[in-house]
């Protein structure tokens, strides 16, 4: 029961991919779409490959089969930072912030992909979705706490003023309250900026809520897809990923 | 920061003055109390007959020495009192930014101060030993800092630029005859291209991987200068390597062309070389700073701190990194290629043996021990590891204690090495372990900008 994508051509379209690490496949086929303005969230267990996916479409490592579409164009064999410059942001698993830099100068290295061209009003846009950030600005981002940091790997990523943001796991660790915050602040993006969003999450309830369409993933294969309020009903969903927390 | 800032300044405005005040009032006492003491001397000449002589050099030399210490003393007393106010950074921008002023003044000044206390025979042992040397350590410090404080790519093999650089000048005079200032920018260049050379290959490795391979790098360059003789002359080395001429006035004795001594109607003195090989090895360290300073603002300069930190991270804001660790790589090798040149034109005469691990080691050591990234703690380490070799050669005195047979240069590895342990107990993150950020926010932004209006900027 998929979604028929929608009259105009996906922003993001991923055609049975496939992707190694040496010899172990990771990846065995996957085919995945995103339209321009839509939030889609990724979930699965450990392991499935959903991490994999992620990197994959940013070209480390490299898909061996299949073809990343990004606005019409294979972007399989770019390098990572030419992928960066067509207008893919991503905040990736773990955060990666700098941490011995101050949180305005990680806030830079965001904004150095198109020249600090609109910097200091993109800053103030990063603080007005993130106060706790404007605080901390002088602060090195070590120094941080986890919900502070994955703010700032958020707001970094969106300081270059991407077309499609993908975000790896913005909820690990974080306390339920602050996790429901960050979820907040990527509707508010989507709603008021129309940034496309990709989520990969664990936290399978919120990010079914939140997003449009969803892709269930098991050992590297998509096994189920569809609107959000359609995946969060199914049983099998509810078994595997709902069941006992929610 | 800006709340904590804005008091000091208030209070830190005065401190100059006061300062001054007060550095003056001690010159002053000095003055008073050297007269009586230390102006003259009374010795005995050979028919045991009384001789005064007057010694107003050693004075004013003194003199000097007292205003200068107060005036630091005060400087550094109010430093620490704004410490103790705000937990942040130990001494505000302006006050470093004179120090800083300061310091280089004092440079300037040292060679003469030295020449007037010790003169034309004794001065040559400190602007030489001392002065020359230790700041070629600081230039090389400071260039290893950019590969390995900034970018952070462990480098073993540094000293392999450094040897370009010598080499390239070594060759280019004695083979084509081409002048120090000709040879300067090319040994520079010659060593950058080194360094891409060896960084092409090491792209991928990171860490220890490419300490190894780095390490491997300055082991070939020197093996290939002791095996292809025809080329560098083996271990014999190149000698006879024209000496250093002011732009063009060489410095000798010699009244058939137009000398240095000559040209500003000077005495000719040997010193007068050694005063101004200091004096260009001091430009083109500060040189080197200035650059660092100026490209850690650069885009390019927080691409190479960001890379120190995460070098996937880097990729996915799209910073490409193959051309920031190129850039790093031979940024740091054309100034050691500079200092490498200095080397070959002060000495004159190179061999592979000048540019042996031993050396990369120490460097290596400087940046360490003076504190990844900081500027000013690799010119403090610099100073103390090779001024500190050079004092060992002093201590002629422990002779007494330990029998003749004692040289206290043999212990200097091990006074090293002791040295290195206490440090890394005691302040493992080096000398200076502060990174001053190579960007201010708003605030500090308008207090320069006030500055400006001040006529400070």
């Amino acid at each position: 029961m998929s979604i028929e994508a929608n009259a105009k051509p996906p922003l993001l379209e991923i055609k049975g991919v496939k992707t190694y690490y040496g010899n172990i496949i990771a990846l065995k086929g996957v085919d995945l779409s995103v339209a321009e303005g839509e939030i889609v969230t990724l979930i699965g267990a450990n392991g499935a490959g959903k991490s994999t996916l992620m990197m994959t479409i940013f070209g480390s490592p490299r898909a061996r089969e299949g073809q990343i579409l990004y606005d019409g164009r294979n972007i399989s064999k770019l390098a990572t930072h030419e992928i960066a410059r067509l207008g893919i942001a991503q905040s990736p698993e773990g955060r990666r912030i700098f941490p011995r830099m101050s949180v305005y100068e990680n806030l830079q290295m965001g904004a150095s992909l198109n020249k600090f061209a609109h910097f200091t009003e993109d800053l103030e846009r990063v603080y007005v979705l993130f106060p706790r950030l404007k605080d901390r600005a002088t602060q090195r981002g070590g120094t941080l706490s986890g919900g502070e940091q994955q703010m700032l790997a958020i707001a970094r990523a969106i300081m270059s003023r991407p077309r499609l943001l993908m975000l790896d796991e913005p909820s690990l660790g974080l306390a339920p309250l602050i996790a429901l915050q960050i979820f907040d602040v990527i509707r508010d993006l989507n709603k008021r900026e129309g940034l496309t969003v990709l989520l990969v999450e664990q936290n399978a309830f919120g990010a079914l809520k939140l997003a449009d369409r969803g892709y269930v993933m098991v050992n590297g294969l998509i096994t189920m897809s569809g609107t959000g309020k359609e995946l969060l009903a199914r049983p099998e969903v509810q078994a595997a990923y709902l069941e006992g927390g929610h | 920061m800006s709340v904590t800032t804005k008091p000091e300044r208030a209070s830190g405005q005065p401190d100059i003055a006061e300062a001054l005040k007060q550095a003056v009032w001690a010159a002053l006492a000095a003055i008073a109390l050297s007269i009586p003491i230390l102006l003259f001397r009374a010795g005995a000449n050979i028919n045991n007959m009384l001789v005064v002589t007057a010694r107003p050099v050693l004075v004013a030399g003194l003199v000097a020495a007292i205003f200068v210490a107060r005036f630091l003393i005060v400087i550094w007393q109010s430093g620490r009192t704004t410490r103790t106010k705000s937990a942040g950074f130990a001494i505000s921008p302006q006050t470093a930014f004179r120090l800083k002023g300061l310091l280089v003044v004092l440079l300037i000044a040292y060679p003469f101060i030295m020449y007037g206390l010790t003169g034309p025979l004794g001065s040559l042992k400190w602007i030489n030993n001392y002065g020359i040397q230790i700041l070629i350590y600081v230039m090389l410090g400071w260039g290893l800092n950019i590969v390995v404080g900034l970018a952070g790519l462990l480098d073993l093999g540094y000293v392999a630029f450094y040897a370009v650089g010598a080499y390239s000048y070594a060759l280019l005079s004695t083979k084509f005859g081409l002048s120090f200032w000709i040879c300067l920018p090319l040994a520079g260049l010659l060593a950058s291209l080194w360094g891409m050379i060896l960084g092409f290959p090491v792209l991928r490795l990171r860490g220890d991987y490419l300490a190894i391979v780095t390490l491997a790098f300055g082991e070939i360059i020197r093996m290939i200068l002791i095996n292809w003789t025809a080329f560098s002359n083996g271990y014999a080395g190149i000698s006879s390597i024209p000496h250093v001429s002011f732009f063009g006035l060489p410095f000798e004795d010699d009244d058939s062309h137009p000398t240095f001594a000559s040209f500003f109607h000077l005495h000719y003195k040997p010193i007068q070389q050694t005063i101004f090989l200091y004096f260009l090895i001091l430009g083109l360290s500060l040189l080197t700073y200035f650059v660092t300073m100026r490209i850690r603002r650069l885009p390019i300069g927080r691409a190479w701190e960001a890379l120190r930190e995460d070098e996937i991270a880097c990729r996915s804001l799209g910073i490409n990194t193959t051309i920031t660790k190129l850039t790093a790589f031979s940024l740091g090798a054309m100034f050691a290629g500079f200092a490498g040149s200095f080397f070959a034109v002060r000495q004159g005469f190179v061999s592979p043996d000048s540019f042996t691990f031993i050396e990369s080691a120490t460097i290596l050591a400087i940046v360490v021990l003076g504190g990844l990234g900081s500027q000013i703690g690799v010119a403090f380490a610099a100073a103390l590891m090779i001024g500190g070799t050079e004092i060992l050669r002093e201590l002629g005195f422990l002779k007494y204690v330990f029998g003749p047979q004692f040289d206290p240069v043999q212990y200097r590895m091990l006074i090293f090495g002791a040295g290195m342990v206490v440090m890394m107990i005691f302040r493992p993150r080096g000398l200076v372990s502060t990174r001053t950020p190579s960007i201010f926010l708003n605030e500090a932004r308008t207090i320069s900008s006030a500055n400006v209006k001040e006529g400070h900027g």
